[in-house]
């Protein structure tokens, strides 16, 4: 059976978490092998989950660290 | 994470047993975490900060009852996760809650942005500072459940089962709200990258001009 892009779309998620199972795995592997557009939707999501992951993206706010550790300390110590 | 698990075993144990100082070591390695977690419920930084040294706290006092049923960052993330909800209750009330499950059944359309003319981002594109202010901003945009689900998943890496154990929901639900995240966020993203880093022309049979 040959497979829709839409049907490729529905689980463009699942597949990146390799939550499909082995026989649509295949499937979609082989649509996108000549697939130009799903396979540029599934690279850009990834991008987007790798950019993500990355630190530098959400950062914390400057100090948060020290500032937990010193309340921690406050309540470590009258505990 | 075999040997990780087991050395936050002992060290709780330690804690538990006298030694509390060492909780600064125990949670340092989830401080991010928990920061993040907050601040994908209350959406905004001092309150998640402040959301964030209270859960932190919470952690430590409750420490006891902590039996290693989960994983130390589930169950820290899920004392997160009820700080959090406990925050917007008193902000806002429960009435607005109901409003967001709606969407959740209406369905709607979760399509991905098409892209015909280039296969991806280019990797160096990655390293520039515009497109990480643009997905923080596409971020913010996303509905509520579904932000935290992507927080929990994607920025934590927490596993699909830790984020529904975290979240308190089951697993076929994080599944969909982390489907369509995704895939709100790709359409977000999308029409910035293509104005920001234009398709390399190719000429005929794939190569470049």
């Amino acid at each position: 059976m040959k497979l829709e892009c839409k049907h490729v779309w529905e689980h463009i998620s699942e597949y990146i978490d390799a939550r499909v199972d082995a026989r649509l795995r295949e499937e979609i592997e082989k649509h996108l092998e000549h697939c130009e557009i799903c396979s540029a939707i599934l690279d850009s999501t990834r991008n987007i989950l790798v950019l993500t992951a990355d630190n530098r993206t959400f950062e914390l706010p400057l100090g948060y660290s020290e500032r937990l550790h010193e309340r921690l300390k406050v309540e470590i110590e009258k505990s | 994470m075999r040997t990780m698990e087991k050395n936050e075993a002992g060290l709780i144990a330690r804690i538990l047993a006298g030694e509390k100082e060492l909780f600064h070591d125990l949670i340092r390695p989830y401080e991010r975490m928990v920061y993040l977690t907050l601040f994908s419920i209350v959406k905004n930084e001092a309150e998640a900060e402040d959301a964030a040294q209270d859960a932190v706290i919470s952690a430590y006092r409750h420490l006891a009852s902590f039996r290693g049923e989960a994983k130390f960052s589930t169950w820290l993330t899920s004392i997160a996760v009820n700080e959090g909800r406990r925050r917007l209750r008193k902000a806002k009330g429960a009435a607005e809650e109901s409003i967001e499950e709606k969407i959740e059944e209406q369905g709607g359309d979760y399509t991905p942005a098409p892209l015909t003319d280039w296969r991806e981002i280019p990797l160096e594109a990655l390293e520039r500072k515009e497109l990480r202010e643009a997905l923080r901003s596409a971020v913010a945009k996303l509905p509520d459940i579904y932000r935290q689900v992507f927080t929990l998943r994607d920025l934590e890496e927490l596993n699909i089962e830790e984020t529904a154990q975290a979240l308190g929901i089951g697993v076929g639900v994080v599944k969909v709200r982390l489907h369509r995240a995704r895939i709100m966020l790709q359409k977000l993203l999308v029409p910035f990258l293509k104005t920001t880093f234009p398709p390399q022309r190719r000429g005929l049979f794939g190569s470049a001009l």
